[in-house]
């Protein structure tokens, strides 16, 4: 740390000179002095996604990994109330204890970062707003978060929305702070909607022959109202041995054949509500004639755990991309990728995990054109240790940069909190 | 009568009136600038009627162009702009101001785009809510969000206030059912957040703009999601002979991992009103009616259907009843769907509210406000979307007589204080608006209220859009405290209310 602050109340430093202050007043008197001082911060939890983002230009570092604990956990209500820097694996516990869970289901980034589980904390899962498989039916993080306390750029204490679902009263900032990389505020406090779990899960895989089978299926899915709750697409990329080898081991189940391309989904709900809905999808996508696995409950959950902890990328040196389009440009798309990348497709169609080589990194210029013109946007979640930055990670138009630039004014006027960690000025 | 403070009027704006008109008319086709009085009579509230006021003139522009080019304008003017979509609104987030602009949406009602392949709907913002479920119903979808008003109500005004509905539980309000909006800025920047595609990377400013009631932005097209109807659809119609009994059996529904599509309560004066008005077979005898809809597949429904009976007979349920066909199942809503006007039928005026509450206290609201019918001498009926907390009471009042009126005002906002006060929020649904405005603080202390002020100082620095509205008009709540106090002196004499 370059800039020694001297702050009112006794906030532990580590030998790096990381703060860790315990509680929001301690967040408050921390910020509020480096606000004076024009002395910014990088913020983090437990450093699980901090590699996702810019880097930021900061002297300081300030962990919120102390401000941790359930607050409040109300399963009637359908809420729990925790410290932003709750472990997920906490919450996650208490509440499978009450046969409930986090609807979006929480990505394990550990694996890509290095090999290891780790997920995080939920202020961490906030502040990116990357929801797994389920998304396309239950919404993102977002839409999970009922309300939050936290600190803005100048100190003060700040909250916004409630415990319950249907309040209007007010800017709705929970909006605005998912997605937002600790940039307009250091959380302290967060309310999340929780929801039943499910009793039992069942997946389905199917063989098909080309990718517009492939988008006929994920569209006849989308459509059903025997509803489904995970879908997605793993291409065989036989051009890249090592790749095809880590894809068939992760994939490796009783019922499953890895070693071709499959596209799978996943019915979720008591076992004879599973049976009706697949009986039906099956008369939907005519495949009673069609070669089909089916993998039970003891198969389909570590099978969506692999997908959501994004194992086939473990540990990866290259580029790891997050790239979300429409839907009905999604064969075009895998056109576009068939030999060229490593991906696989989650949501239904709409989601693309890519791994771009460190050597084709000029491709990544590509890929986000391709992004844009089909209504979506990419990011860079993972770069490669010689990434130049050339191009940057996040999308964005000019217009939305300057509201952005706008709004991060009116949290954080000096540009306090993880400034750059987004965009340049932001 | 109790005060309602707007912002200063700008006596130059009032004086330049016909030069504004001459203009406006310039930038959109002249018919579409309404300035004479008897035209704007139609314009001068919304759905909360007892505010009203003439606005310096009403344009109603065709396309997003004109919108920016009118706001571009008003901008260099400064010349305030209220933003109107259908009026339904109940919070009064519409209210024209003397020395403003009234700019309404309505000739934005058309469909640009049906897109069944990436399941939405790219729509202008003055269509209606159901006529969006309409032009897709054909092919077996719909859009979730239902407000009550869903026949009137646009899509950008549900945009505005992120609407609700019976269903919301189970599929959320407006801002998790729309994908993308266009957007006018108060200095004319047309902006677009969002797509057909899910979660915009970056500032979620779709997540801001929804439920921003009108102050942020004109929204001029909106793309919705679109679901897939339910292959069954059947409801429960339950009476308990206790407030206590029914709603604990509506809290172990919900605790014991069922998620309704809709879970409505009905007090013993609401059961009775709408009895009366529209025959619906409920059960008089019951002090609390529950209607339970559950959708899905076939035998997915029927178990749920099963879970729910055992839950209300072991709470001493008084009467059970199952739709057997979508007849009976739209019988069992008509009662419900009647509530407002059946309690129109019984009062000259009724004051409806909106406050949130955690489901577990429906039995402590519910008597508290029973307390507080009996201060005010006002009687009151209850609807309650069980599911979600959200909280309707309707204080039956009559409008002439100026008494009755402070007394409603009063009671209203001391139910929204007990909402508070019992761990809920001032405001469901509805919007702070005009109405609720001075009962922010009872939410947010000055650091909150300041940090939204802020964001709406960014966004629109001269404060011309939509001004006076959902933020109390003094900046510190404790000032607004003091000032809240009745001197039984109207400090806006020009506004009239009834």
């Amino acid at each position: 740390m370059s800039t020694k602050i001297k702050i009112n109340s006794q906030i532990f430093q580590d030998s790096n000179n990381v703060y860790y202050p315990k509680d929001e007043v301690e967040v408050s008197d921390l910020i509020r002095e480096l606000y004076k001082k024009d002395s910014p911060t990088e913020i983090i939890g437990n450093n699980s996604k901090s590699f996702i983002g810019n880097k930021t230009q900061s002297a300081n570092t300030t962990s919120l990994s102390k401000i941790s604990g359930i607050i409040d956990y109300r399963p009637e209500e359908l809420y729990i109330k925790v410290k932003a820097c709750t472990p997920i694996n906490e919450i996650e516990k208490i509440l499978s204890e009450n046969s409930q869970e986090l609807a979006f289901e929480p990505i394990d980034f550990g694996y890509i970062k290095d090999g290891k589980s780790n997920k995080g904390t939920i202020a961490g899962y906030l502040s990116c707003n990357y929801a797994g498989s389920r998304r396309f039916k239950v919404g993102s993080v977002r839409d999970h978060v009922l309300g939050f306390k936290g600190v803005n750029g100048k100190g003060d204490i700040i909250k916004s929305g409630g415990t319950v679902v249907k309040n209007v009263t007010g800017y709705d900032l929970s909006k605005l702070i998912a997605g937002s990389f600790g940039t307009l505020v250091a959380l302290t406090e967060i309310t999340l909607k929780v929801l039943p779990k499910k009793d039992s899960s069942t997946t389905v895989a199917i063989y098909p022959n080309n990718f517009e089978q492939i988008y006929d299926l994920f569209n006849k899915l989308s459509s059903s109202s025997s509803e489904i709750s995970g879908a997605v697409f793993i291409p065989e990329q036989s051009n890249d041995k090592d790749f095809s080898g880590k894809r068939n081991t992760v994939f490796k189940f009783n019922d499953l054949k890895s070693n071709v391309s499959f596209l799978a989904f996943r019915v979720e709900g008591d076992k004879i509500s599973i049976e009706e809905k697949i009986n039906n999808l099956k008369k939907e996508l005519k495949l009673n004639n069609s070669d089909i696995s089916t993998l039970d409950v003891y198969q389909s959950e570590p099978l969506w755990e692999k997908i959501n902890n994004l194992e086939v990328f473990e540990k990866t040196k290259h580029n790891l991309i997050r790239m979300v389009i429409p839907p009905a440009n999604g064969s075009k798309l895998c056109k576009y990728l068939e030999n060229n990348h490593n991906y696989f497709v989650d949501w239904c169609g709409s989601l693309f995990w890519i791994e771009v080589n460190s050597k084709k990194e000029e491709k990544i210029k590509d890929l986000k054109k391709m992004a844009n013109d089909f209504g979506g946007y990419l990011t860079v979640i993972k770069t490669s240790s010689g990434y130049d930055y050339g191009e940057p990670i996040f999308t964005v138009d000019k217009v939305r940069l300057m509201i952005s630039e706008k709004v991060k004014q009116s949290f954080d006027p000096k540009r306090i909190l993880n400034p750059g960690k987004m965009y340049r000025g932001v | 009568m109790t005060e309602l403070a707007l912002p200063k009027i700008d006596n130059s704006i009032l004086n330049r009136k016909i030069e504004i008109v001459k203009k406006l008319s310039k930038l959109t086709d002249k018919e579409n600038v309404l300035s004479e009085a008897d035209e704007l009579r139609p314009y001068e509230t919304d759905a909360l009627s007892v505010y009203t006021q003439t606005p310096l003139a009403v344009v109603l522009p065709e396309n997003t162009d004109e919108v920016s080019e009118i706001l571009k304008y008003c901008h260099s003017e400064n010349i305030k702009v209220v933003p109107r979509g259908a009026g339904t609104g109940l919070s009064g987030g519409a209210l024209p101001l003397q020395d403003a602009i009234l700019l309404g949406l309505g000739k934005f009602n058309k469909i640009l785009e049906i897109d069944y392949e990436n399941k939405c709907v790219v729509t202008q913002p003055g269509v209606t809510n159901l006529g969006i479920t309409h032009a897709v119903q054909n092919k077996g979808f719909y859009y979730a969000p239902d407000p009550s008003s869903q026949l009137a109500c646009s899509i950008g005004g549900n945009v505005a206030e992120n609407s609700g509905g019976v269903h919301s539980l189970k599929y959320g309000t407006t801002t998790n059912n729309i994908l993308g909006v266009q957007m006018v800025m108060m200095d004319g920047t047309i902006c677009r957040f969002g797509g057909k595609s899910f979660d915009q990377e970056g500032y979620d400013l779709m997540g801001l703009i929804c439920g921003s009631e009108g102050l942020l932005g004109v929204v001029t097209e909106v793309t919705v999601k679109i679901l897939k109807t339910p292959e069954v659809v059947r409801a429960a119609l339950i009476g308990f002979p206790s407030i206590k009994e029914g709603g604990d059996a509506a809290s172990e529904i919900i605790s014991s991992g069922i998620v309704p599509a809709g879970m409505e309560i009905m007090d013993k004066a609401l059961i009775e009103a709408t009895d009366n008005f529209s025959k619906a077979g409920y059960p008089r005898d019951a002090e609390l009616l529950l209607i339970v809809e559950l959708d899905g597949t076939k035998s997915e429904v029927n178990e749920l259907i099963r879970k729910v009976e055992v839950i209300c007979k072991k709470n001493n349920c008084s009467s059970l009843k199952l739709s057997n066909s979508e007849k009976e199942r739209l019988s069992f809503w008509a009662g419900r769907k009647a509530a407002f006007p059946a309690c129109g039928a019984m009062a000259p005026d009724y004051y409806c509210m909106d406050g949130s509450i955690p489901r577990g206290k429906l039995a402590e609201a519910l008597l508290e406000i029973k307390k507080l019918s009996e201060k005010y001498e006002l009687p009151v009926a209850n609807c309650f979307h069980a599911g979600d907390g959200n909280l309707h009471p309707l204080i039956m009042f009559d409008g002439n007589d100026k008494e009755q009126l402070r007394k409603t005002e009063e009671f209203g906002s001391e139910i929204l204080k007990t909402c508070v006060r019992l761990g809920g929020v001032i405001t469901g649904e509805h919007g702070v608006g005009i109405e609720k405005r001075e009962l922010m603080c009872e939410m947010f202390n000055d650091n909150d209220i300041q940090q939204q002020l802020s964001i709406k100082k960014s966004l629109d620095e001269k404060n011309l859009l939509n001004p006076g509205k959902v933020y109390p008009i003094l900046r510190k709540c404790a000032e607004e405290g003091r000032v809240h106090v009745h001197k039984n002196k109207d400090k806006f004499p020009d506004l009239p209310r009834f």
